[in-house]
């Protein structure tokens, strides 16, 4: 075994990227901490994963990152759970590429799930080679010592060692067995069990934020807020009708602005200043004859007209069971409904911001994409970069909520830093996050089943016909994943998927699958099609789990009942359950028929899901005005089953605001768009849940399964908020709401057509 | 040029400007590097950009550098420390209100305003304090907590 001093010193004076100013020494420290002498980055070392620092602070490597729902935290709790040190004394560096491995950044709410376990692993196998080590030490054999917080001792602690004494400062070189792979694919290996759940004692406890205080007290710094020296302020300047580009820049409509410049790379335009605010006119001033373009959208309003007509050009049905076509042919009684779920933006609350200093052959980027490695990976094919010489180091930021524009404006800021050779700092302003953050996709969601003689449902489809989910890779891994490549016009890298809801429901025959239709725009589109929080879920589940809803109003059965007729697996029974329960459920079918003639109903509606192995069911109790077409959302009740909970508290704080979230997108949420352009630019055009609009109460039920390994929790629960709530309003007064959101407008007319 | 003194978190300073037109974010952030109002929208639409001024809670991408000398500007980082932290602050840690947190100044120097108003505020007045402010994480259920929270202490 070969130890290995570190050498913090050495890193600190041998690089120039740490002259960053940076408030917080706390983060600054944990974002470079000692690499100089640390083994190579890889998959299959120990010290990749888990090091000790000299005063016994366990360093936890992440290669993912905390979008703000306490993932950090909840890392830090399991290290310090499987590697037995106090909590306190762990500190977790994430998403810094010549530091952490790439473990996929966010994506897919796996951060516990993927991320954690494999730290946790890591862990248990660092305490593990400790205690050999001890035992070496002391003379004692390994069964006879304990570890109490970072203390290797004897049972009578006559015989003791830290963590520290033996390792602190040095690495330990030890290989650990890995598939080889990065990304959510990593998988490591270790001879060290891991910890029974009846022996916890920091997992399940419901810590607070490590994150908060910084966030609280102003002093957090986030991806904004990294200052070089000779930094210079860039802002995208971007044409006004869709698919334009620059034909004449006229750069002395700017020369009046101090130090303002235009820097053109192909159709990529922008402008820079040493002053922010001065980038920030010269962008307004910047005076562009731009090519015609006629993109011919159908608009917001004709979208799914638009979607229905579209040419097909891939259908596939991803999971079949029994035979669809016989068993629909055998039914006495057929069922169908559409459901239509509009374009959304990650509207995040700041703009993306990133800064890159491109130099030397070299490359750094300041990101707080939720997907730094794929954002350094793009960067290097950018700039014909070595992968190895870009480094992202990812920065607490504004909530993406999927892969909204920061990778686009990290990808901005390299070229641009490359082209002018000084640090640049690109923010956008609100409308280019409204109108050119890659969209999460309009769909169409068909269900049709069929029905025997005694109303058992044998035969069942749903299939989403949508614009690709692939206009771009997801993954911002390729330069023609970001606006930056499309517009120096790189070869497109488009793909044709979309998804299908989980099959929990066990009808006989059955079959989901999917339809794409072309892109509206194929090159640097405003309505680019990506990844939206919870990718699918809403617009999927909005219409499954409406229809589901609707079948069991065909065959009056309770809604609850009728779920429960068809899921066979115990924890999709327990949540449904457990939801119907904690809500008081009184059983009948809908609609409530008591309320025909009233102004004002209420209705309760319920939608669930399982997605990997979460088990959720959301339940809504709505007051429908039917004159104005109002709704009050009275609460919700939601049974939450995730397996092992690493933080109770925080899991419930993360369902509660995706929840909230999830009600804006299910009752306000839609990108507006004309023949040229997307229209929604502010928050006025593209209006979000405000206060007024928070569900009364929120109800949360967590259900305990410690000894289920964890799954997911950052957004499974949110898809279904349409759904339920539109099984509410079915429920208040036998009108099905069919597209979303659900403003006044829209419900209004939905009850006036019935 | 012209040199304006800004009273910021107690400390007054002195910086250049060459256009008082500038929105008071962009002094606070990109002459005296102070991180904590945001920019989110520059539309006075959000609240990410909030800080105090004279106690009142202001947009300061909407409000003119030249208008604000001589009076006292606060920002978020300027009413609490970890040490002595603002009851709403104090709050806003026991509910653990955010998520990624960008929206902060806006919600905390908003509620700290309500309160020195009405002490003991209604969830009709929190919700009306609050209902043009933006928080995209959906903390808003957690923010009348916390301010509720807070008025049972102050
Ligand atoms: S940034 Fe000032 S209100 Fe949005
Ligand atoms: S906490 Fe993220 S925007 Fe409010």
């Amino acid at each position: 075994m070969t130890d290995i001093t570190v050498n913090r010193r050495a890193f600190l004076t041998s690089t120039g990227a740490l002259v960053v100013t940076l408030a917080s020494a706390e983060f600054a420290e944990a974002s470079h901490p000692t690499v100089t002498a640390r083994p190579p980055l890889k998959g299959d070392q120990l010290s990749s994963y888990i090091t000790i620092e000299p005063d016994g602070t366990v360093v936890a490597y992440y290669g993912k990152i905390d979008g703000g729902q306490g993932l950090g935290t909840a890392i830090a709790q399991m290290v310090a759970e499987e590697i037995d040190v106090a909590y306190e004394r762990v500190r977790v560096v994430m998403g810094d590429s010549a530091l952490t491995l790439d473990m996929g950044g966010a994506s897919a709410a796996i951060g516990v799930s993927h991320g954690g376990t494999m730290l946790r692993r890591t862990a248990a196998e660092t305490r593990r080679l400790l205690i050999e080590m001890a035992s070496e030490k002391l003379g004692v054999p390994a069964r006879e010592l304990g570890v109490t917080d970072g203390v290797i001792h004897t049972a009578d602690k006559a015989k003791r060692v830290t963590y520290a004494e033996l390792v602190g400062g040095r690495y330990l070189d030890r290989a650990v067995k890995w598939n080889g792979r990065l990304s959510n694919g990593l998988q490591v290996e270790v001879q060290a069990p891991l910890k029974k759940p009846a022996d916890f004692r920091i997992i399940g406890q419901s810590l607070p934020r490590k994150d908060l205080p910084g966030k609280v007290f102003g002093t957090l710094d986030m991806v904004n807020d990294v200052r070089l020296p000779g930094m210079l302020h860039a802002r995208m300047v971007r044409p006004t009708v869709a698919g334009a580009v620059p034909v004449q820049v006229d750069e002395g409509s700017i020369s009046h602005i101090p130090g303002a410049k235009v820097v053109r790379i192909k159709d990529l335009l922008a402008v820079v200043a040493e002053k922010e605010w001065n980038a920030v006119k010269a962008a307004r001033a910047l005076k562009v004859t731009w090519s015609e373009s006629k993109p011919d959208f159908p608009g917001h309003e004709k979208l799914f007209e638009h979607i229905r007509k579209a040419p097909i050009v891939k259908r596939e049905f991803q999971r079949q069971n029994g035979n669809f076509e016989e068993g629909i042919k055998q039914a006495v009684r057929i069922v169908e409904g559409d459901y239509e779920f509009p374009t959304q933006s990650h509207a995040s609350m700041g703009p993306a911001c990133a800064v890159a200093d491109v130099r030397d052959g070299e490359a750094t980027i300041w990101t707080s994409t939720q997907k730094p490695y794929d954002s350094a990976y793009c960067v290097a094919e950018l700039l014909g970069l070595p992968k190895e010489k870009v480094r992202a180091i990812w920065m607490f930021g504004t909530g993406s909520y999927g892969r909204n524009e920061q990778g686009d404006a990290t990808a901005d800021a390299a070229v641009l830093s490359k082209h002018l050779g000084r640090p640049v700092r690109v923010q956008y302003m609100r409308h280019e996050a409204l109108a050119w953050d890659p969209k999460g996709t309009a769909s169409i969601n068909r269900s049709r089943a069929g029905l025997d003689a005694n109303g058992k449902v044998i035969a069942y489809e749903n299939i989403s016909k949508a614009f690709s989910r692939l206009d771009n890779n997801t993954r911002e891994s390729r330069a023609a994943d970001v606006l930056a490549g499309q517009l120096t016009g790189l070869p497109l890298n488009r793909g044709e998927s979309f998804e299908i809801p989980v099959a929990s429901y066990t009808f006989e025959h059955g079959r989901l699958g999917w339809e794409t239709i072309p892109p509206l725009m194929e090159r640097a589109s405003p309505l680019r099609s990506t990844h939206l929080r919870d990718p699918y879920g809403p617009p999927i589940l909005f219409g499954s789990e409406s229809f589901i809803d609707e079948l069991a109003a065909a065959t009056n059965a309770d809604p609850v009942d009728f779920r429960l007729q068809y899921l066979k697996h115990p924890r999709d029974r327990d949540a449904v359950r457990i939801a119907a329960e904690s809500y008081g459920w009184q059983k009948r079918p809908s609609p409530a028929n008591d309320q025909k003639d009233k102004d004002v109903a209420i209705g309760r509606g319920i939608a669930f899901r399982r997605h990997f192995t979460t088990f959720i069911a959301l339940i809504a109790e709505v007051r429908v005005h039917r004159r104005s077409g109002k709704l009050d959302l009275l609460r919700y009740v939601c049974a939450h089953d995730v397996g092992m909970i690493v933080n109770p508290d925080t899991l419930k704080h993360v369902i509660d605001r995706q929840l909230v979230y999830g009600t804006s997108r299910a009752m306000v949420e839609e990108v507006r768009f004309d023949a040229n352009m997307v229209t929604s630019v502010d928050w006025e055009s593209y209006p979000v849940m405000h206060m007024d609009g928070l569900p009364e109460k929120i109800d949360i039920v967590l259900i305990r399964r410690p000894e289920e390994p964890p799954s997911g929790a950052a957004e499974m629960a949110l898809g279904l908020v349409p759904a339920a709530i539109g099984n509410a309003v079915f429920d208040a007064t036998g009108v099905r709401l069919r597209r979303v959101p659900f403003t006044p407008e829209r419900v209004k007319a939905a009850l006036e057509r019935a | 040029m012209a040199q304006v003194t800004l009273t910021v978190d107690g400390r007054a300073r002195t910086l250049d400007i060459d256009d008082p037109d500038m929105p008071l974010l962009y002094a606070l952030r990109d002459d005296l590097g102070l991180n904590n109002p945001r920019f989110g929208c520059g539309l006075g639409q959000c609240g990410a950009c909030t800080v105090q001024i004279d106690g009142k809670a202001v947009r300061s991408c909407m409000t003119p550098v030249s208008s604000v000398k001589d009076r006292k500007i606060t920002t978020l980082a300027g009413i609490g420390t970890p040490e002595k932290p603002h009851p709403v602050q104090a709050a806003w840690i026991e509910e653990q209100v955010n998520q990624c947190g960008y929206c902060i100044s806006g919600w905390i120097l908003t509620a700290v305003e309500l309160l020195e108003r009405h002490p003991k505020p209604t969830d009709a007045q929190i919700k009306d304090a609050f209902n043009d402010l933006i928080c995209r994480c959906g903390t808003h259920g957690a923010a009348l907590k916390a301010v509720k929270r807070a008025s049972q202490q102050a």
